[in-house]
């Protein structure tokens, strides 16, 4: 059975979907089977950002609906065979999205692959909840910004109330993923430290991935960052940051730093 | 950029902690509810039982700070209002 994760954020625009493609990018590179689904109904953009836009068939709505099998819906990644996409409606309204729909296509994927990645939309509404709500695990995108941060704070009182691990009991992993992180303006003291916005937050960090023009490069010819420029500052967070998802216990540094931060994080207690 | 430029202006990211320190706690305890919301509700309409408010000269105002809010409601009650009474 496959490990479902959810990126969320609360705020928008700050690197959900960048992250997932790169995440679940990442992952398939090293033979894993990897579907990321596009939970944006009506603004979707994962079919961009992963460059299969020309190749849309069917949609998440079609399969909920029962208009296409999820084979049918589901598209096969050009560069890596092991990766795919589920792309959201960008026509239909987002209330064809049902909870027992979500439900139903989220344990067929877990059936087939080894991670399915869900790109939650922006805000608290449905979307978000429904894209939340079957995750084992989840990756918190948050920006180093006070408005950002707060909204991540948000989410994460949804992710321990409103999903079904939380329903039942459990504990829902949580990881924060730090991006956008400038070190200049870090350097000038005009952003939130790493350190300040996990106290705030008191989730383990998974990584911290630097503001780089190679991210939009990388949107701009359609590719995961971590498939368009394997090598650059942004695609090694991201590489790292899967690696710490499957449990490798790599060291975390803060970029334009030398200190690492290991020891101190997983020290931290999880919320 | 000079040297001197740097003590110009002071680091913004401690204001930036502070603040959200203060906000969250206060968000934390009260997820799910807006108590200030329900509170302002029912204080105007107790008010509103015994004399006629006009709601634009009505001022709600919340202070939060570190240990306590403060729920400020101004309510202008016109004269004739409060004669009828
Ligand atoms: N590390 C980064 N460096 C530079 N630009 C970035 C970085 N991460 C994301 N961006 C840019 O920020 C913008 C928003 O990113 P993205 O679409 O991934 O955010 P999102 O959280 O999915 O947004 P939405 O809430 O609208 O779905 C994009 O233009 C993206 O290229
Ligand atoms: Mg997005």
């Amino acid at each position: 059975m496959g490990k479902v994760i959810v990126v969320t954020s609360g705020k928008g625009g700050v690197g959900k979907t960048t992250s997932t493609a790169a995440l679940g990018a990442a992952l398939a590179s090293k033979g894993e089977r990897v579907v990321v689904v596009d939970f944006d109904v009506g603004l979707r953009n994962l079919d961009l950002v992963m460059g299969a836009e020309r190749r849309v068939v069917y949609d998440l709505i079609n399969v909920i609906q029962g208009e296409a099998k999820l084979s049918q819906a589901l598209i096969r990644d050009k560069r890596l065979e092991t990766l795919f996409l589920l792309p959201a409606s960008q026509t239909r309204d987002k209330d064809n999205l049902t909870p027992e729909g979500v439900e139903r296509v989220i344990s067929e994927l877990r059936r087939v692959f080894d991670w399915v990645i869900c790109d939650s939309p922006a805000g608290i509404e449905s979307g978000a909840t429904l894209a939340m709500r079957h995750a084992d695990v989840a990756v918190v995108v948050t920006n180093p910004e006070v408005s950002s941060v707060r909204d991540s704070d948000r989410i994460i009182g949804l992710l321990d109330s409103k999903t079904v691990k939380a329903e039942n009991g459990e504990r829902m992993e949580k990881h924060l993923l730090l991006t956008r992180y400038d070190p200049n303006r870090a350097e000038r003291g005009d952003m939130l430290k790493v350190d300040d916005v996990l106290e705030i937050l008191s989730i383990p960090l998974i990584g911290i991935i630097p503001e780089s023009m190679d991210v939009l490069r990388a949107s701009n010819i359609g590719a995961p960052v971590t498939l368009a420029d394997a090598s650059s500052a942004p695609a090694q967070a991201y590489f790292d940051a899967a690696r710490r998802l499957c449990g490798e216990p790599v060291p975390i540094t803060v970029p334009g730093e030398k200190r690492s931060f290991l020891g101190k994080i997983f020290g931290r207690k999880a919320a | 950029m000079s040297i001197f430029s740097l003590f110009r202006k002071q680091r913004s990211a401690p204001a930036a902690r502070e603040r959200l320190q203060v906000l969250l706690a206060h968000e934390r305890a009260s997820a799910g509810t807006d108590l200030v919301a329900v509170l302002r509700e029912e204080i105007l309409a107790v008010i509103a039982r015994h004399v006629q408010v006009d709601s634009d000269r009505v001022t709600v105002k919340l202070d939060r700070d570190e240990n306590v809010s403060i729920l400020e409601i101004d309510v202008e009650i016109p004269l004739t209002a409060a004669l009828a009474a």
